[in-house]
């Protein structure tokens, strides 16, 4: 086990190459540390003064990093009640990992996900509620997974697992009286009437589940994947939908070698996008690295972005592709479509081998053309047009669809046992576990590891 | 004046059956022991119901077995009608009753008593517990005579200050007429041990020669016998069997009882203590299943040599005019005599809040209780906590840790813990609803379940413990011979399929598989298994139980991997609850009066609630980052 009185480290910011960076030393040493690796400008530092900012070089050894502002918090009067420092530092990706190395490598420990919030909350300056307000501000990637965890927190959710939870417990204690006291507590024709109760949880639970992907859309973003065969003008569409030019474009096949993970938020759905390398086979040894990992985005992702260059004839490559997306949510660009030689009825072969529900479009990146559109599917694809989390109830929390499957294999595992004729003593193991992992979510029961449990869903540097 | 003084490790006061259960079991580990009880006629008296078993309660006769104790041995050699209960139910609930020849039960335990190393019977009323600086020393009795014992065990059972009630008829005695023990409570109070009133009841006991049994419904033993004592075999303990009856109650009794209502002390407060809902009186059904028609009695012979008979189902504190009169309004009890009367009994006990689970005292060091002085009703919930006392009270004068069942192992452990976790207002009974995990705490594993701790106690001998062995030994290499035993799905298991109403298979599969169907069992894949040995039947059970339940058990063991979690996450002994920050009130003041060892029995708490339970987890996470500090 970690000792919990260490110090502690983590980049505070989102790790992109804009802006500013921020790392966070939390602990007994954080003062020490700073004193090891920072130069203030100007005269020489004897005592670090709580609440002040500095102005300086880090340096590893004679090596300036970089320049840098560094706040200091003393204990108690910090976030955490430890001694905190924060060294804002100007960015880019290197440079601010440069940095945090340095810290531990003079004696911090890389922070565990939620861990500054979780000593905020052991030594007492947060409660539990706050903690959580922190999560979900946190957590919330937008407005629409802002009003969904209001929804949560107003209580729709308990209400339908409570409302469950309430008739299982009915059946529960019907059972069990009526084991102890069969004189007069009869279980005649008590399975039938049970098992289409259990139905009714059944599908209540399942619809629970079920809302648990959108869920996880609204409030992390959609996994997307944009693939298309070299120069169908995949970074050029990634930059349509960013705004900004961050992919490198060029002319020449096969110039994105790695993965990149770009953020977008599109009225409101957030897109998690990871630009491929272009799938293709290549003798390329480190062309090939980033087509294994293209691969591999693909198995993970929520949506695939398809992109087929019009400017040249349909290719096998293309169909290769669309066999490795088949079972994938999917909307297929048909990019370049301002090109002259683009014809619509080129692509009916295309658009046969599609899902009915798979969208075709022809758009035209370079030209920021047909993006409302694409807009308009990504909508009707992913949340049957309606994204509205006044009226749906969204789980958007891993830990509780964990608890929904549970108690929904504890459910089904109560239907076997009344179809196979088992004894109802038989029903109540079952029963109870569906209870169980469903006060889980409510807080009606109680996990061991609560605290932990509680402080790893934050994010690393909270 | 000279008194008479006596050295003892372990004294325990009263003789029922938790008195004897800790007697022995304290005298078979060495300790030399003395037991005292009002009169020498009667030890492991059975004032009430003449059986010893039924449903739950004869899971802990299992398990008082399997852990070396005398009840299941006892009552295989005086019963006269032995049953298993609920068997059109799962294995979980079956349970194992049988009618006692109550004389013969009292007496072959006081000869066993007798017979037993390093135990002393004594016939005397003990009056006051000698306690020093919070540890007992030991007892006086009525006459002055002192015993000093190193642990004291406590079953005084339903003797302290007892009185019998019925309609307006009070006696000042304990059950059956027997002397009540007055002085006890008076000392017990004054070393600050917290007393309630309980009261519970028992029926009539009527002439054989007058009842007509030919318009009642004749209940007989089973044909195969299931002995209590895993040391028993069928054969060994098999008898001619005597019959129950069942007959009812019917409107005219309920309207007798309705009308007279007015005179029960319960319903005119006469009667201060509470008595069991899970055991009601007549009144109460009557009142409490108002829309009932009838209630169910079972007319059951107190022994072999006597014409008295027990009426189940039907205890009363009801005047003895009415007594009659509603006793005569039943089916085949018209003309009916009454030898005894049927009375309510109110007495002493403790509330056992103030108990550990070793079932010590937590303010007197070496003061142990059992039975219903604990709050609990029934002879076999008395004989489980009289054992664990015996053994706890012996270990204690071999300063050894004491032994405590858990939930998961034991229905004497969900008892004990109960009684000492919970809110107890009034005598508690054993159900098998009490046990979260009956499955895997059946009557039929209890020896598996506990016999290596019996073993390891001191309380089951080598030749026992190695006859267990083997048989369990049998037990895993009979499934794993199962479990990898293929049949084809040739004619011969086809057609047997097909006899049996089970799908024809469609590929080959192992016996272990074919088990598992609801339709099938061990037994009749026989013809099928052609390697199969001759087993015990006992041995045949348990591996036809643990492959036919095979993913309820594992899926019951999950939960007592949960279970234990929470048991595991131990509560500092010198936890200040008053300091916990978001704590309750109500909690707080639960908690200081239980004083939880481990977070899983403080969320059993009555009072304390799973938000509770989550501010104590954390703060416990707080105090270890704290220590962790101050170590640093």
């Amino acid at each position: 086990m970690i000792n919990e009185f260490d110090t502690i480290a983590a980049i505070a910011t989102a790790v992109s190459n804009a802006g500013i960076g921020i790392i966070r030393i939390s602990g007994e040493n954080s003062l020490k540390i700073l004193g090891e690796i920072f130069e203030p400008a100007g005269k020489n530092v004897k005592e670090w003064e709580s609440h002040r900012v500095y102005y300086g070089n880090i340096k590893e050894k004679d090596t300036v990093i970089d320049e840098c502002i560094v706040l200091i918090m003393k204990a108690p009067k910090s976030y955490t009640r430890e001694n905190v420092v924060e060294i804002d530092c100007h960015g880019g990706v290197s440079v601010v990992y440069r940095i945090l190395n340095l810290v531990i490598k003079h004696g911090a420990r890389p922070a565990e996900p939620g861990e500054f919030t979780k000593r905020a909350f052991l030594n007492g300056r947060i409660d539990l509620s706050q903690a959580e307000a922190v999560m979900d501000v946190i957590d919330a990637k937008n407005e629409l997974a802002r009003r969904n965890s209001v929804a949560q927190l107003k209580g729709e959710l308990s209400d339908r697992i409570k409302k469950v939870r309430e008739e299982v417990l009915y059946q529960i204690a019907y059972i069990e009286s009526a084991l102890d006291d069969p004189e007069h507590m009869s279980l005649d024709g008590f399975s039938e009437k049970l098992g289409g109760l259990v139905q009714n949880w059944i599908e209540a639970t399942q619809k629970m589940i079920d809302s648990y992907d959108n869920g996880r859309y609204i409030a992390e973003g959609i996994r997307t994947c944009i693939v298309g065969k070299p120069n169908a003008g995949k970074s050029s569409f990634l930059n349509a939908l960013l705004g900004e030019e961050r992919a490198i474009v060029t002319e020449i096949a096969g110039t994105t070698r790695d993965t990149l993970e770009e953020s977008v938020n599109l009225d409101g759905i957030t897109l998690n996008i990871v630009d491929t390398a272009g799938i293709r086979d290549t003798e390329d040894t480190v062309e090939k690295i980033g087509v294994e990992k293209a691969r591999k985005e693909i198995d993970q992702a929520d949506l695939v972005l398809f992109l087929v260059d019009t400017s040249v004839p349909f290719h096998k490559e293309d169909l290769d592709i669309l066999e490795r997306i088949k079972d994938k949510r999917k909307i297929v660009l048909l990019n370049k479509s301002d090109i002259d030689n683009y014809r619509e009825e080129d692509y009916e072969a295309l658009k046969s081998r599609l899902q009915k529900e798979d969208p075709i479009l022809p758009i035209s990146a370079k030209y920021h053309k047909g993006m409302d559109i694409f807009v308009k599917e990504l909508k009707n694809l992913m949340f049957h047009g309606k994204i509205d989390a006044n009226q749906e109830m969204y789980i958007t929390n891993a830990r509780h669809k964990k608890a929904l499957d549970d108690s929904l294999e504890s459910f089904r595992c109560v239907k076997e046992s009344i179809e196979n004729g088992m004894p109802e003593d038989f029903f109540t193991i079952d029963l109870m576990s569906a209870y169980e992992k469903l006060g889980l979510i409510v807080g009606e029961a109680v996990e061991e590891d609560l605290v932990n449990e509680i402080f790893s869903r934050f994010c690393t540097g909270k | 004046m000279k008194t008479l003084e006596e050295y003892y490790d372990v004294v325990v006061v009263g003789a029922g059956h938790a008195g004897c259960e800790a007697a022995l079991a304290a005298a078979r580990l060495g300790c030399e022991t003395i037991i005292f009880t009002v009169s020498m006629n009667s030890v492991a008296l059975m004032p009430c119901n003449p059986n010893i078993g039924g449903s739950s309660k004869g899971h802990l006769v299992k398990e008082i077995d399997a852990l070396g104790g005398e009840m299941g041995k006892n009552i295989d050699k005086t019963y006269i009608q032995s049953k298993m209960l609920n068997k059109s139910k799962g294995p979980a609930v079956h349970s194992l009753r049988a009618q006692a020849d109550k004389d013969s039960y009292s007496m072959r335990m006081r000869y066993t008593l007798q017979n037993t190393d390093h135990l002393t019977l004594r016939q005397a009323e003990v009056t006051e517990l000698l306690v020093e600086e919070g540890k007992v020393k030991g007892v006086k009795t009525f006459s002055g005579a002192v015993y000093h014992g190193k642990a004291v065990v406590l079953a005084t059972g339903t003797y302290l200050k007892a009185r019998c009630l019925y309609g307006d008829v009070v006696d000042y005695t304990g059950p059956n007429g027997l002397q009540a023990a007055n002085h006890l409570s008076q000392s017990l109070r004054e070393h600050g041990i917290e007393l309630y009133r309980f009261k519970t009841g028992t029926p009539a006991r009527i002439d054989k020669r007058s009842v007509d049994f030919s318009v009642m419904e004749e209940q007989f033993g089973d044909e195969k016998v299931v002995p209590f004592s895993f040391t028993n075999k069928e054969e060994d303990i098999r008898r001619e069997q005597v019959s129950c009856w069942l007959t009812y109650t019917n409107e005219k009794t309920h309207e007798i009882i309705r009308e007279n209502l007015d005179r029960s002390p319960l319903y005119s407060g006469v009667i201060e203590g509470t008595g069991p809902r899970y055991c009601p009186s007549i009144e109460d059904k009557v009142v409490r299943f108002a829309d009932k028609k009838r209630h169910q009695l079972f007319i059951e012979p107190e022994g072999e040599f006597t014409n008295e008979m027990y009426v189940g189902g039907m205890s009363s504190s009801l005047p003895e005019d009415v007594q009659y009169a509603m006793y005569r309004s039943v089916k085949g009890l018209e003309n009916v005599k009454i030898i005894r009367n049927a009375y309510a009994i109110e007495y002493d006990c403790i509330n056992p809040n103030q108990l550990k689970l070793s079932l010590e005292f937590k303010n007197i060091c070496g003061l142990f209780s059992g039975g219903q002085f604990n709050g609990s009703s029934g002879y076999e919930e008395a004989a489980g906590q009289g054992l664990l006392a015996g053994i706890n009270a012996a270990r204690f004068c071999k300063k050894e840790e004491p032994i405590i069942l858990d939930r998961s192992q034991a229905y004497i452990g969900v008892l004990i813990d109960d009684l000492v976790t919970k809110e107890n207002h009034e005598p508690y009974r054993m159900m098998t609803s009490r046990a979260e995990y009956r499955l895997l705490l059946r009557q039929d594993n209890a020896d598996m379940r506990l016999t290596d701790l019996g073993h390891e106690i001191g309380l089951i001998d080598e030749e026992r413990y190695e006859a267990f062995c083997e048989k369990r030994k049998r037990i895993e290499k009979e499934i794993g011979r199962l479990r990898n035993t293929t049949v084809g799905a040739n004619k011969e298991v086809q057609e047997l399929l097909i006899k049996n109403e089970s799908t024809p298979l469609k590929s080959a599969a192992t016996l272990a598989e074919l088990i598992k169907r609801p339709e099938l069992n061990y037994e009749c894949l026989d013809e099928i298994d052609k390697k199969r040995e001759t087993l015990d039947e006992e041995i045949i059970e348990q591996v036809n139980i643990n492959l036919k339940y095979e993913g309820y058990i594992s899926r019951q063991k999950k939960q007592v991997e949960q279970f234990k979690k929470m048991e595991k996450k131990l509560i500092p002994v010198d936890i200040h609850y008053e300091e916990i920050h978001n704590l309750r009130k109500e909690a707080v003041q639960k908690l200081n009066d239980v004083r939880p060892y481990s977070i899983g029995q403080a969320s059993r708490i009555s009072g304390v609630s799973p938000s509770d339970i989550s501010v104590l987890l954390i703060y416990m996470e707080q105090i270890r980052h704290r220590k962790g500090k101050e170590d640093a």
